[in-house]
């Protein structure tokens, strides 16, 4: 097939689930008898009506994408990486015991929010290595011990915030103290509550796995295995260790996602507090098909959804679970049709967007040398 | 039943698999599909079995032109093929495999059933008990009921592809007198794939030759009229071979290399394995040395050979490499000290389907963190040049034919490993392909690689071995002085006469 054809054919299945979708969206909004115009609006202004509401979409999208980006790593090794969420959950208790008893002065809060970040990250990669060691060692799948250690995690969250780490007055299992200020991680201004450290964070981390997976031994090796754990191992891929790394990578972003759910959005330790970010994140990747040239903007197109949507109850007294529905549709008509381009285009799916091309080019340019 | 093929065309990308192929098959014939690999003969079958559609072209039965949509509906009109490994489903019985595909409605009428296959089984002289699980079955056995399933639902036409590979002399009797049988009285057309001009030499009445995807000839075999004499089999196979070449090949012998000290040593090793009773094996390795592993699907070999890789569990006895105690250590170990197992299963282990030519050589290439894609390229490209790989770098692995995927699998290999421990080197591949891939192997001899190898071609143990093992229900015999064994002789040892 051309490029030019294959490029239109892809990107017209990008596009026509997305319409679909709205299309089905906007039916189900007249048949409760109102204007799918006003839905979209106040979508529209949840979301960008001002800077402080785009904060808060970009909130959203860091410990999103943070976590997306881990799974694309998982993805690539053939790991189901459902964990992710127990993940997030325990780097936000490791960066709240951070946050709690490492107590410094104002002045090094800089200094605090990254041995936050660092310890953070550690966390999630324990978590993560707990998947994978139970995976490699002893041959549970992934996806029953992430679901397990997940469900663990939230025990534990609990038990500290109700117990060793409740507030001195008032006790309860709402949630612990706010931490002190400095180890908090700041906004950048009132009209844009975000914070800049973590937006620079998200884009390195983006670019360093995108580097890592299509130039480096490491990322070939992810896919060898995650295409067939059996032969990458004759060849002399180093499988366990692969598959281990991934576990870590992953666990790592998604520890410091955690870490800016409790460090910036709640300024506290809370159940729950990783709001299952991890296992949307989950839903990002799959309907990329584990490409992550795209994960920012899907990420960000959540991202928006589901901040926007707190608009619908306020503005029309609609279910704010509208924009859970919008989503799902999304979902089911992106994998349907992802479907139809495999039965039907297989040509036009690449795997991943860059190694192939790129590969394809230096090997016919190789070539056509003397 | 006539079937003729008009115009067909397929193209796997660049690749022209079939071009223009116009070929008839007549009632009661059996009719030998002869090709080096890559002529485009699976292509073919695949399209007369309806596994793939053709991109042009008409199919015809007996004059009436045919629409296959898949399997199904060419079996609906009467015809089937015998996959090289058969299509059947492990865990159920042989009575329940027969039954499945056949039955119409919605009651299994198993006591039928199992009549009807009782009197086949009878009919062809096979050995089929209807409740033995499928799992321990021979690989001839599960031919066996392949065929008469197939024959059950009613095929005219039976294509079958390898079939001889990994079954004893006995059992290739068996299998050719049913085949007969069924062009002769039945008047079924029988369509064999096959790289064994012996084989197809004795069973066919006539053979079609294709030859990169274009129908290069057509040829009348003397079985029909004439009493077979070794001089007219030579002479014939010569013949087929220039068709199939476009040039004769010089006999094969391979050079012998100084045996040097000892690589690999098996003492009294027991492998576990639930079914078979594996008994102690002890065999040294020495450098430049090529060792053969002779056996019937089964029978031991294989999960010696996987023992000795480090990739199976082993009950008792040591492994030595190169000086060192290696029962405990793990198959990166071995490799990353020079000893490399190449698996039989190219797609299933050994190959991954997804990755590039490229990619492939990336992971063989070095243990550089950054790739340095550029020279990867040209290695990959001196590759294809040098292992005479059909494809392209930037191909996916999955693209390439059968017998270009096993090219790959041996270029992948190191240049200069300790020891290699080789499933069916050259398992799928015609004669030049196979000769080719031996002396890459040898060359490695050569330079003091000992090799340990199984195979069920039996003139390929013979001609390439230094020392035969034949393994038997677990039982190993060892063949010292290969030079004074014949092909034949070992056609009973692996029917476990030993």
């Amino acid at each position: 097939m051309n490029p030019p054809r294959a490029l239109a054919i892809q990107i017209a299945f990008l596009l026509l689930p997305i319409a679909i979708s709205l299309a089905i969206g906007a039916i189900l909004v007249i048949a409760v008898g109102r204007d799918p115009l006003e839905v979209v609006d106040a979508l529209w202004k949840g979301a960008f009506k001002d800077s402080r509401k785009l904060g808060g979409v970009v909130n959203f999208w860091i410990p999103l994408t943070l976590v997306s980006i881990g799974l694309v790593v998982t993805f690539r090794a053939g790991l189901w990486n459902i964990g992710v969420e127990g993940q997030m959950m325990m780097g936000a208790l490791f960066a709240s015991w951070g946050a709690q008893y490492i107590l410094l002065d104002e002045s090094l809060s800089p200094l605090l929010n990254v041995i936050l970040i660092a310890l953070a990250a550690l966390g999630g990669m324990f978590w993560g290595a707990v998947v994978g060691a139970l995976k490699i060692r002893l041959g549970v799948n992934e996806i029953f011990g992430g679901v397990a250690l997940n469900a663990l995690v939230n025990v534990i969250s609990i038990y500290l915030i109700s117990g060793p780490w409740q507030p001195r007055i008032g006790g309860s299992a709402q949630g612990t103290e706010p931490f002190p200020t400095p180890a908090l991680l700041p906004e950048f201004s009132a009209r844009f509550p975000t914070n800049l450290f973590m937006i620079a964070l998200v884009i390195a981390a983006f670019l360093i796995v995108m580097v890592m997976l299509n130039a480096t031994r490491w990322g070939l090796n992810l896919k060898a295995v995650g295409a067939n754990m059996r032969s990458a191992l004759l060849l002399g891929v180093a499988t366990e260790r692969t598959s281990m790394s991934a576990f870590l990578v992953c666990g790592a972003l998604a520890g410091i996602a955690g870490s800016y759910r409790v460090l910036f959005t709640f300024d506290n330790l809370r159940p729950l507090a990783s709001g299952g970010i991890g296992f949307l994140g989950l839903l990002v990747v799959l309907l990329l098909s584990i490409r992550l040239l795209w994960v920012p903007l899907i990420a960000f197109a959540f991202a928006t959804i589901l901040t926007g949507s707190t608009r619908l109850q306020i503005a029309l007294k609609l279910d704010s679970s509208l924009a859970g529905v919008l989503q799902g549709l999304l979902v089911l008509f992106v994998i349907l049709f992802h479907g139809v381009q495999e039965v039907f285009f297989p040509q036009t799916l690449a795997d991943d967007e860059t190694a192939e091309d790129s590969v394809a080019a230096v090997s016919s340019a190789v070539k056509q040398k003397p | 039943m006539d079937i003729e093929l008009r115009n067909i065309h397929k193209r796997f990308g660049a690749i022209h698999a079939n071009n223009d192929i116009n070929v008839r098959f007549s009632h009661g014939r059996i009719v030998g599909i002869l090709g080096e690999n890559g002529a485009g003969k699976s292509t073919l079958m695949k399209i007369l079995s309806g596994f793939q559609p053709a991109d042009h072209g008409d199919i015809l039965i007996d004059e009436r032109r045919i629409d296959f949509t898949g399997p199904t509906a060419a079996i609906a009109n009467g015809i089937g093929m015998l996959q090289q490994d058969p299509l059947d489903v492990g865990a159920f019985t042989v009575l329940e495999n027969f039954i499945y595909g056949g039955a119409k409605g919605l009651t299994l009428k198993r006591a039928r059933a199992e009549a009807q296959l009782s009197e086949l089984t009878a009919r062809f002289g096979f050995e089929l008990d209807p409740h033995q699980p499928i799992d321990n079955l021979l690989i001839a056995q599960r031919q066996q009921l392949e065929i008469i399933r197939l024959l059950a639902l009613g095929v005219e036409t039976l294509i079958l592809d390898e079939p001889t590979t990994g079954i004893s002399a006995e059992q290739k009797d068996i299998l050719f007198d049913a085949l007969r049988q069924l062009a002769r009285d039945e008047g079924m057309i029988i369509l064999l794939v096959s790289h064994k001009l012996e084989d197809v030499i004795d069973l066919c009445d006539e053979v079609v030759v294709l030859r990169g995807g274009l129908m290069v000839g057509e040829m009348d075999m003397p079985a029909s009229d004439k009493r077979l004499t070794s001089a007219l089999v030579a002479e014939t196979k010569g013949q087929l071979v220039t068709m199939m070449f476009g040039e004769e090949l010089e006999a094969q012998s391979r050079p012998h290399y100084e045996i040097g000290a000892p690589v690999f040593i098996a003492d009294k090793l027991v492998v576990q394995d639930l079914r078979l009773d594996m008994q102690p094996i002890s065999l040294t390795a020495h450098a430049g040395e090529v060792i053969g592993l002779a056996g019937l699907g089964g029978s031991g070999q294989e999960l010696f050979m996987r023992a000795c890789a480090r990739l199976q569990r082993v009950n008792s006895g040591a492994l030595h490499f190169d000086g060192d105690n290696i029962t405990g250590a793990s198959y990166r170990q071995l490799f990353r000290r020079g000893c490399v197992f190449g698996a039989a299963g190219r797609l299933e282990e050994g190959l991954i389907a997804g990755l590039t030519l490229i990619e492939h050589t990336a992971l063989v290439a070095d243990d550089k963190l950054q790739i340095d894609w550029k020279s990867v390229a040209e290695r990959a490209d001196r590759r294809i040049d040098h292992y005479r790989i059909k494809g392209r770098a930037a191909d996916a692995i999955e693209q390439l034919s059968g017998g270009n995927q096993q090219r790959l699998l041996i270029g992948l290999l190191p240049d200069d490993p300790k020891m290699l421990i080789l499933e069916q080197p050259t398992r799928g591949l015609d004669v030049d392909s196979a000769r080719w891939i031996w002396t890459q192997l040898l060359e490695r001899c050569g330079r003091g690689a000992a090799i340990i190898f199984n195979s069920s071609d039996l003139e390929e143990l013979v001609t390439y071995s230094d020392r035969i093992f034949v393994f038997y229900a677990g039982r190993v015999h060892e063949v010292a002085d290969v030079a004074a064994t014949s092909i034949d002789e070992l056609g009973h040892l692996i029917g476990g006469s030993f």
